[in-house]
């Protein structure tokens, strides 16, 4: 059974970054294949679902997947972190066998 | 491991591909760079990890020779061509710098803005300026691995436009592509975190190398906004050093110096301030030119009766910033440390005193601005993500205003409106007939233009013949997001227009900024009792034309005695016209005014006959 999931402090982020923009029916979270390790991470808010698309809920907030990005997220926490002065969204990804140095990219 | 934001769809930039931007911090005395690296604001180090760039450049015959620490070093040897803490010269003429006896450089007084002979040649402050921006440009290409696509530039909020427009064009020498200047303390500000931060108003006290710097900020939703600043151009860890300078010199009863021997002096004096932050007492041992030895110790004790006066210098400007934001220091939430004589404990303990509270000192004071202004880059860069939408709002540091008739200065922007701003008012043509106006800039505080600073001159012509007072000159004032100044005269008749960018000619000010605040603030009733004066002579000088006016063209509706009284009156209040007795002009003014009541009747019996005249009833009703 495939899992997506969002933390609920992550889910409550979404929530108002969705609020303060005013549309959109979730976030939309995939691969594309670029970066310097392989694979990267997408995250978009979504205004239209396209009919592929896996829909998961989480803590009230849809998050969308491309039927060709889950087999390399699938089973990863969403959590939203604060470093200092920097937020954002953090990724538990249990696919992941290394990441170059920044995290943006990674390899299953 | 980075974070990442959300973007919009079909917007995810690929890894690594964000715009290169940097903030720069263009110190007096050390320069940084900085920039945001995965979502972080980091400093970025020289080759040997210092993260300090020593605001020094020295020429030799080939140019360039040495810049930061390479050039501090040498700065003993050859004073005349190294040159430190240029920015006190930017935008500055002569008469504009403070204890320029001391330096050792050869000064070349030039139009605008002072010039430095040295072995490569003469230098102006842009350049030099711009040699230390160069150096951190390659620094920032190298660590980032390729070209910057923007830059922001911090710079004390108490520049002025030319010091501003000076720093702008520093950085094109440079060959930096600068996305905005951007006030230092506001930029200390964005670097201690918008959304970190709870709500409320803050201070923001920022002592550096030359400059003193004072704002009130205040916080809420993760906007914040400036409500007021003030501070001192010419105050900083300079004059502290300064100050350990001529208590050795007293202290160790020495003959005047050489060169040399007065660098090599001033560097002990500093290394002595910098070691009583960690310690009671600082040995200074120098072996001057002269073979003389210099054997003296300052103790912690000594240090603060030496310095107390310029530490309560910086409390004033302070106490006014409050009163101009209407605020008392209990209303402050926090103090922010900024800059690196903020580390003397003097300092941080008179901050505490005046606020009632322990002063915020956790990120370092040296690199907070640097930090803050690669934020703003990278934002302006275009790297910005969503919800990161939170606005800037900077103030204007003096009134902007224009000359009116009697040498009075009309505020149009007046201090600490928030920027970009545009205002516009209304002005009428003072002579009948009048075709042109010359509409002159200034900035200051004071009433009369001749204490203000002039900023740019121009002419507005073509204005139709009208009667005095009919011309309607709409002026705008446009001041932008760098806090430089536009200004549009337009005849309101005709829509004839005139339009100026203030590119203010260098260092024409005959007092810096700190001084010109104070002095409205000294001369605040001396002021007001000039500007009712010229009021009054203005007012005068307009009835006596228009009296004139009158007598030349009707002067066969009086009788000879008549005429002659009104003469007498005329020469009466010409006489006490250009004295400095507001009462008298009053006086005369009523009794010509009284003298010319009946005559002004006749005038308008003529001219209402003569309108009449051979006109039947029905025409005219």
């Amino acid at each position: 059974m495939a899992s997506i999931t969002l933390t609920e402090k992550a889910a409550k982020h979404v929530a108002g970054f969705l609020a303060k923009r005013g549309k959109g029916v979730g976030l939309r979270f995939g691969v594309r294949t670029s970066g310097c390790s392989g694979m990267a991470y997408k995250l978009e808010f979504v205004d239209a679902a396209n009919p592929e698309d896996l829909v998961f809920e989480s803590h009230g907030v849809k998050v969308l997947v491309d039927p060709k990005s889950l087999p390399y997220i699938d089973g990863t926490e969403l959590d939203f972190a604060r470093e200092g002065l920097n937020e954002g969204f953090k990724f538990n990804n249990p696919n992941i066998k290394d990441q170059c140095g920044c995290g943006e990219s990674f390899n299953v | 491991m980075a974070l990442l934001q959300i973007s919009e769809p079909g917007e995810s930039t690929a890894p690594h591909q964000h715009r290169l931007a940097v903030g720069i911090d263009l110190g007096t005395t050390n320069s940084l760079v900085a920039t945001v690296r995965s979502g972080m604001a980091v400093v970025l180090s020289d080759e040997l990890g210092r993260p300090l760039l020593p605001s020094v450049v020295r020429y030799g015959a080939q140019g360039v020779q040495a810049i930061g620490y390479e050039a501090q070093a040498q700065q003993s040897h050859d004073p005349k061509n190294t040159i430190v803490s240029v920015k006190r010269f930017m935008g500055r003429g002569i008469k504009d710098i403070a204890h320029i006896e001391s330096m050792p450089y050869d000064f070349q007084d030039a139009e605008g803005m002072v010039r430095l002979r040295t072995l490569a040649g003469i230098k102006t402050p842009v350049e030099i300026s711009g040699e230390i921006l160069k150096t951190l440009r390659l620094r920032a290409e190298a660590a980032l691995g390729g070209e910057l696509s923007g830059v922001v530039i911090t710079v004390p909020a108490y520049f002025d436009d030319a010091q501003r427009q000076a720093t702008k064009h520093a950085a094109r020498f440079a060959g930096l592509n600068l996305l905005r200047l951007l006030n230092e303390p506001t930029a200390a500000a964005i670097a201690y975190g918008l959304d970190n931060a709870s709500e409320g108003i803050y201070a923001v006290y920022d002592l550096g190398g030359g400059t003193f710097d004072i704002s009130i900020l205040k916080l809420s939703k993760g906007v914040f906004e400036v409500l007021a600043t003030g501070g001192d151009s010419a105050l900083g860890g300079d004059d502290f050093d300064q100050r350990v300078f001529c208590w050795i010199i007293e202290e160790a009863k020495l003959a005047p110096l050489s060169h040399s021997d007065a660098r090599l002096l001033l560097m002990r004096a500093r290394e002595a301030k910098e070691y009583l932050t960690y310690h009671g007492e600082a040995p200074i041992t120098v072996k001057l030119g002269s073979g003389e030895y210099v054997d003296v110790k300052l103790t912690t004790e000594v240090f603060g009766d030496i310095t107390r006066n310029l530490v309560h210098k910086t409390l004033a400007p302070t106490r006014k910033a409050l009163r101009d934001a209407g605020l008392s220091a209990e209303e402050i939430k926090g103090v922010v440390m900024v800059g690196g004589s903020t580390r003397m404990p003097q300092i941080q303990h008179a901050v505490g005193e005046f606020f009632g509270q322990d002063p915020l000192n956790n990120l370092d004071p040296d690199k907070v601005v640097a930090l803050g202004a690669a934020t703003q880059a990278n934002l302006l860069a275009g790297n910005r993500s969503a919800g990161e939408d939170w606005l800037l709002l900077d103030v204007i540091p003096l009134s902007l205003g224009l000359e009116m008739m009697g040498g009075l200065s009309e505020k149009i922007i007046p201090r600490n409106s928030t920027i970009p701003i545009a205002r516009a008012q209304e002005f009428t043509t003072f002579k009948d007939g009048q075709t042109a106006m010359t509409i002159h800039v200034v900035q200051g505080e004071r009433e009369l233009v001749s204490d203000c600073r002039s900023l740019a001159r121009f002419e507005l012509r073509g204005i139709p013949p009208m009667a005095a007072g009919a011309g309607r000159i709409r002026v705008t004032f446009q001041v932008d997001a760098d806090g430089l100044l536009s200004v549009t005269a337009r005849e309101q008749t005709t829509g004839r227009q005139a339009h100026i960018e203030v590119k203010p000619s260098y260092g024409l000010s005959d007092d810096e900024i700190a001084g010109m605040l104070k002095d409205s603030i000294n001369h605040a009733s001396d002021d007001a009792f000039r500007r009712a004066l010229r009021e009054a002579q203005v007012e005068a000088q307009r009835l006596l034309e228009a009296t004139q006016t009158a007598l030349s063209e009707d002067a066969q509706l009086l009788s000879m005695l008549e005429r002659a009284h009104i003469e007498n009156c005329v020469a009466k209040l010409q006489a006490v016209l250009l004295g400095d007795d507001r009462r008298a002009i009053d006086a005369a003014m009523s009794v010509l005014a009284q003298a010319t009541n009946e005559f002004a009747a006749r005038r308008m019996n003529q001219s209402v006959q003569r309108a009449l005249s051979g006109k039947k009833i029905a025409e005219i009703t």
